[in-house]
């Protein structure tokens, strides 16, 4: 599949959400744990070698689970493939559980969903819908009900 | 770079709703010849396949720090989807009609995950102001139930602070499961509750209860269901001038640099 490499490497380098380096294996034989420099942006989750400037890979964060496993591993896998896990193992647990949750929110389908969710609260206190001034309340994909997954 | 490919054409190809899908022409990046291609918008992804119908995207264009463009261009109906940076490839595209290209530039223009993490950090914070607002207002401020866990030390600025919603959210649409969230569905009975002016009699009613909705639509009552106007009218200004601050808090620092 193509893809705008040069961007996405420009979105690597990036101020990120949170980085850290992390022991992290990735679904082949052998799942040996390397360490590498993790770095969160937006939707992606880049990993790199530790002296590297470039990221070796980039993992798109949407339909994942994020799994938390035994004491400070936790792993990420994508809905369609379950059993391929990415694991990542912290230094400390609460280093995991941040990440954990870290993780959770950081798709896309999780921010549409805060939105659809703050926009109704709002609504019901106020009577008055905030996305009006956005200029984006007709947008069928911000409308109560929509995505059901 | 690797990308999970796989799991990239699996979203791009399974039922989650798309934002915008349409036939559009692409310029190729070497040759200029356009080739139509079946494009189909989720969340900041771009994806385009050969066919409708094919089994897997040709490629994918990730919509982070781009511009959304028209174009002067003879085609009729281009826009262009332009990145910063020297090297960065200029992507032009052609719709099939007016209305297909207004509806895709709107659609593009706000596709980013940043964008989306702005409007939803905004009602994020008008909802914690105005529930603030609410139980300062009666005495003190007290904790709310639900959702809103206590902020641990350290992190309250962080950047990453989002609501503590449960890690497990329902599939279902937000408004059944949120209904009870809050809790504050009635406004306390003490009096003094909200700002008195001179006009008022020294003690006035109480506030009445909230009106719960059930079903999602929009409650036009929702504030308070007012036995006294004054009452209700006062809590519209209320929220309508804070609201109006907001709105112009969030378009001078969308003017302003990234944060």
């Amino acid at each position: 599949m193509r893809y705008n490499e040069r961007e996405l490497l420009s979105l690597a380098r990036q101020p990120a959400e949170k980085a850290a380096e992390i022991r992290m294996s990735v679904p082949k034989k052998g799942n040996v744990l390397k360490k590498r420099l993790v770095k969160l942006v937006v939707n992606f989750l880049f990993y790199f070698r530790t002296d590297e400037a470039e990221p070796i890979g980039a993992l798109l964060l949407e339909h994942c689970k994020i799994t938390k496993e035994e004491e400070n591993v936790f792993s990420i896998s994508f809905i369609e493939e379950p059993e391929r896990k990415y694991c990542f193992e912290c230094a400390t647990k609460e280093q995991c559980q941040e990440w954990v949750e870290a993780l959770r929110r950081a798709s896309y389908e999780f921010l549409r969903r805060s939105l659809i969710f703050y926009r109704n609260e709002i609504q019901k206190m106020t009577g008055k819908d905030p996305l009006e001034q956005y200029g984006i309340s007709e947008e069928a994909r911000f409308q109560l009900g929509a995505h059901r997954q | 770079m690797k990308l999970n490919e796989r799991s990239l054409a699996f979203y791009a190809t399974c039922d989650s709703p798309a934002d915008n899908s349409g036939f559009l022409y692409k310029r190729g990046e070497r040759h200029t010849a356009y080739h139509r291609r079946w494009f189909v918008l989720k969340g900041n992804m771009l994806f385009y396949f050969e066919e409708r119908d094919s089994r897997e995207p040709v490629g994918v264009i990730v919509l982070e720090g781009c511009n959304v463009e028209l174009c002067d261009s003879a085609e009729g109906f281009a826009f262009a989807i332009r990145f910063g940076g020297t090297k960065s490839r200029t992507y032009v595209l052609a719709a099939e009609s007016q209305a297909a290209m207004e509806s895709w530039v709107k659609s593009l223009s706000r596709a980013s995950f940043d964008y989306m993490r702005l409007v939803v950090r905004e009602l994020e914070k008008q909802l914690q102001e105005m529930s603030r607002g609410v139980a300062a207002g009666c005495g003190g401020s007290r904790e709310l139930p639900g959702p809103w866990k206590p902020k641990p030390p350290g992190l309250e600025q962080s950047r990453e602070r989002l609501p503590a919603l449960p890690a497990i959210l329902p599939k279902e649409n937000g408004c059944a499961v949120w209904n009870n969230v809050l809790g504050a569905d009635r406004l306390p009975d003490t009096p003094g509750c909200g700002e008195h002016d001179g006009e008022e009699s020294p003690r006035p009613p109480p506030l009445p209860p909230r009106r719960r909705v059930s079903n999602g639509e929009a409650a036009s009552a929702g504030a308070a269901v007012a036995e006294s106007p004054s009452t209700f009218c006062r809590l519209h200004e209320q929220y309508s001038r804070e609201v109006a601050r907001l709105r112009q808090d969030w378009q001078q620092r969308r003017r302003g640099p990234r944060p």
